[in-house]
């Protein structure tokens, strides 16, 4: 026995030390092979790797596999970060080192003057880009994404022009027309007659629902319909004068003591739960949500939920496409890019998941203007969110919106939804946590 | 060989036979530190150098966009910490949560390798079994957990709603905490006791015997023999369970979601981690991000002085008395 077990122990050891020093190697040598970008044959294996977050579709609307069988020699790889918070600050560091980045990168709209501004150099100028022309999109999309130098680092996915998804059932058994017309009138023009409707709602109300999902949803849905929001045209954090972000905060407090928000934060568990359990009536519905909806409200949630116009138009969400300089394959990632991000690609996203087409070309496809979405008791969405779009007035965005609005609804609107805190008392945290946060 | 060695010895031959010493003795001194080399290399290129470069960071304005741009702040972070409210919010819930994780956790461990240390059926099977949550990962258990305690829908809500209760475990401050500290009770006793069970079987058995023939029962049993026999060993978990509770941070952000970094909308359960990373990454202030890890570390090693004197004291104490 004894004789056995020492070479053995011998042999694991030395195995171990090899290992260790493989890795140690490999470790070391990975920088080395990054420096070409597909240069040469053009038929070459390549694998590419896209990053995003939430729900972009492309899976779902079965865009790789079709991109790979047109493209024999292209592999593609993704990784979808649920929350695009988390997604956003893993994102900044591996830019910030240079490595663990995909060969395509989204990046959210409250991120993408942050992404122009301070990292701009950071990613490919994908208007040099062969087959790519800026005036596709929609002017003021392709302006956000659009550095002081004039490079266009962010091909646009969607926009988010906004609409309300209501449920019929609730509204019906609540005494609310259900006809989407009829409840668009309702609070046409104003959002603060949102928050009326919501009172009238609450009084019938089928037991333990409420009229909207969180106030953070109407506190950022009231604020997209502004001029002036978190940033003036320079670029400077104006929140605290800002008329919109007063107007909107205002609102969203009104509702929350008004108690006609069932006070979630959107996109965590509860909220999700919320949707399948019919807890509240009504979502502000950026285009990308109804994709949100029809998930997590699955079967039982079909033909009972609409989509209405909303109060006033505005833009929620949307994002970009990039292509990080240190990726190994930016020639083929920027092809990528440049065909999803093209007007039938995005018609194809659209019908499948609901984010809305960013391009001109896109806003004009057949299959956008005729949409009806089965799920929304036959809505015409595509009518509704191509005439919202039509209206939206775009707003500056500064470096520091994302964080702004994270501190705002998380730890302002929620905490008062939560915790019933003095909105005067709340503000006054926020604006703290804000002087904290930013800057220096 | 002695003979050799013996006749080298006299310092008498000139030239190569004292180089030649001189070398054997060079490499009798020096090759050990050779052989140990590599462990201290390592150790420095990745505990010391961090630990240093972090002290230097926390000293500066960074930007964690342009990481090599320092500006220099002297102590400004420190004294910002001191006056920021987030800071002491941050070291008060590592605390409540570190006591409300740790304190329950020891002692069921405790309690569990007593009853394993008994002769009994399926002893292997329930001590590989008390092993299994350290063995799942936090996220999937976290994921967990966020279900049974969601205030709506959860399983524990629904039971507690039996009894007309019905705290909400993500925005009240001390549910949300207790929760969180379920997850790492949860993770952690089983680690524990059979740390507790490896050191109670090297207790001597005629030390049991003696005793159940001077007629001390089970319970006398356990607090007269097998704790003193353990204390070490106790003392070693509490050490380390100290430190993963200041580093507490998966758990809290994984159960809080969406609002995880901050520790839920008002911070009810922002650890120290857990602000240092809101800090650093949504931050982007690395500098001061540094400083929270920094003044952990300082804390840690308080606490651990605190530690280190109450035994000593005990120590004593006993050996005098």
């Amino acid at each position: 026995m004894r004789t056995t077990t020492r070479p053995r122990r011998a042999a694991v050891l030395a195995t171990a030390v090899l290992a260790t020093s493989a890795l140690l190697l490999t470790a070391c040598s990975s920088g080395s092979d990054s420096g070409s970008s597909g240069s040469g044959d053009a038929n070459a294996k390549v694998t590419l790797t896209v990053g995003d977050f939430g729900t972009f579709g492309y899976k779902e609307a079965g865009l790789y596999d079709e991109y790979m069988a047109a493209h024999p020699n292209v592999t593609i790889k993704y990784d979808t970060v649920q929350d695009g918070q988390k997604y956003w600050d893993a994102l900044t560091t591996h830019l910030a080192s240079g490595s663990g980045l995909a060969d395509i990168q989204a990046v959210e709209v409250g991120y993408i003057a942050q992404a122009a501004n301070t990292l701009g150099d950071k990613f490919l100028d994908l208007g040099k880009t062969d087959g790519i022309n800026p005036g596709n999109w929609l002017d003021w999309k392709s302006k956000q994404a659009t550095t002081a130098k004039g490079a266009l680092i962010g091909l646009g996915t969607d926009i988010g022009p906004m609409a309300i998804c209501y449920r019929t059932d609730l509204f019906q058994q609540a005494g609310l027309p259900t006809d989407r017309t009829e409840v668009g009138k309702l609070w046409a023009g104003d959002w603060s007659k949102f928050v009326e409707a919501g009172k009238t709602y609450q009084k019938n109300a089928p037991a333990g629902t409420f009229f909207t999902d969180s106030a953070s949803g109407l506190f950022n849905a009231a604020l997209s319909a502004e001029p002036v929001q978190y940033s003036d045209a320079s670029g400077k954090l104006v929140y605290k004068d800002s008329a919109g972000v007063k107007k909107a905060w205002d609102l969203a407090v009104s509702a929350s003591q008004a108690k006609i928000s069932a006070g979630l934060r959107q996109f965590q568990d509860p909220w999700n739960a919320a949707f399948a359990n019919a807890k509240f009536a009504t979502v502000v519905c950026p285009s990308w949500m109804t994709g949100v909806i029809s998930k997590y409200a699955g079967d039982s949630g079909k033909g009972k939920w609409d989509v209405a116009a909303p109060p006033a138009a505005g833009n929620w969400g949307g994002a970009f496409l990039t292509v990080p300089k240190a990726g190994k394959h930016t020639k083929e990632a920027a092809a990528l890019a440049a065909w999803l991000t093209a007007p039938e690609q995005q018609a194809k996203v659209f019908t499948k998941v609901g984010n809305l087409p960013s391009t001109v070309g896109g806003l004009q496809q057949s299959a956008v203007q005729g949409a009806k979405a089965e799920y929304f008791n036959n809505a015409p969405t595509g009518q509704i969110f191509a005439a919202s779009a039509q209206s939206i007035k775009p707003a500056p965005i500064g470096e520091q919106d994302g964080n702004v609005k994270t501190i705002i609804t998380d730890n302002g609107v929620l905490d008062i939804e939560e915790h019933g805190t003095d909105p005067a008392k709340a503000w006054s945290n926020v604006t703290k946590l804000i002087d904290d946060k930013v800057g220096h | 060989m002695a003979t050799n060695v013996r006749a080298e010895a006299p310092p008498v031959a000139p030239g190569r036979p004292a180089w030649r010493s001189r070398l054997y003795r060079f490499d009798l001194k020096a090759s050990p530190y050779a052989f140990i080399a590599p462990f201290f290399l390592c150790f420095a290129a990745f505990g010391l150098f961090p630990l240093i470069w972090t002290g230097w960071l926390s000293l500066h304005y960074v930007d964690l966009l342009k990481p090599d741009v320092l500006e220099w702040k002297g102590f400004g972070n420190y004294t910002r910490l001191w006056s920021n409210d987030q800071f002491w919010t941050a070291l008060r819930n590592t605390f409540t949560i570190g006591v409300i994780s740790t304190v329950p956790q020891l002692l069921m461990a405790l309690g569990l390798a007593h009853l394993l240390n008994f002769r009994m059926r399926g002893r292997g099977f329930f001590r590989v079994a008390i092993l299994a949550p350290y063995a799942t990962s936090i996220a999937a258990a976290t994921l967990v957990f966020v279900q049974l305690f969601n205030p709506d829908y959860g399983f524990i809500n629904w039971a507690l709603d039996l009894v007309g209760l019905h705290p909400n475990w993500y925005s009240e401050t001390w549910p949300s905490q207790i929760a969180i500290s379920t997850i790492v009770t949860w993770r952690w006793t089983g680690y524990n006791a059979l740390i507790y069970l490896a050191a109670m079987q090297a207790v001597p058995k005629d030390l049991y015997e003696a005793a159940s023939l001077d007629g001390a029962n089970r319970w006398q049993q356990f607090t007269r023999i097998t704790i003193p026999s353990i204390r070490p060993t106790i003392l070693f978990t509490i050490i380390v369970s100290t430190i993963g509770a200041t580093q507490l941070f998966g758990e809290p952000m994984l159960f809080g979601g969406g609002v995880g970094v901050s520790g839920g909308s008002a911070h009810q359960f922002q650890t120290l981690s857990l602000y240092m990373y809101e800090l650093g990454w949504p931050s982007r202030q690395l500098g001061r991000a540094s400083a929270v890890a920094w003044t952990m570390l300082l804390i840690l090693l308080l606490i651990g002085l605190v530690q280190f004197l109450i035994t000593r004291y005990r120590k004593r104490h006993e050996l005098g008395g």
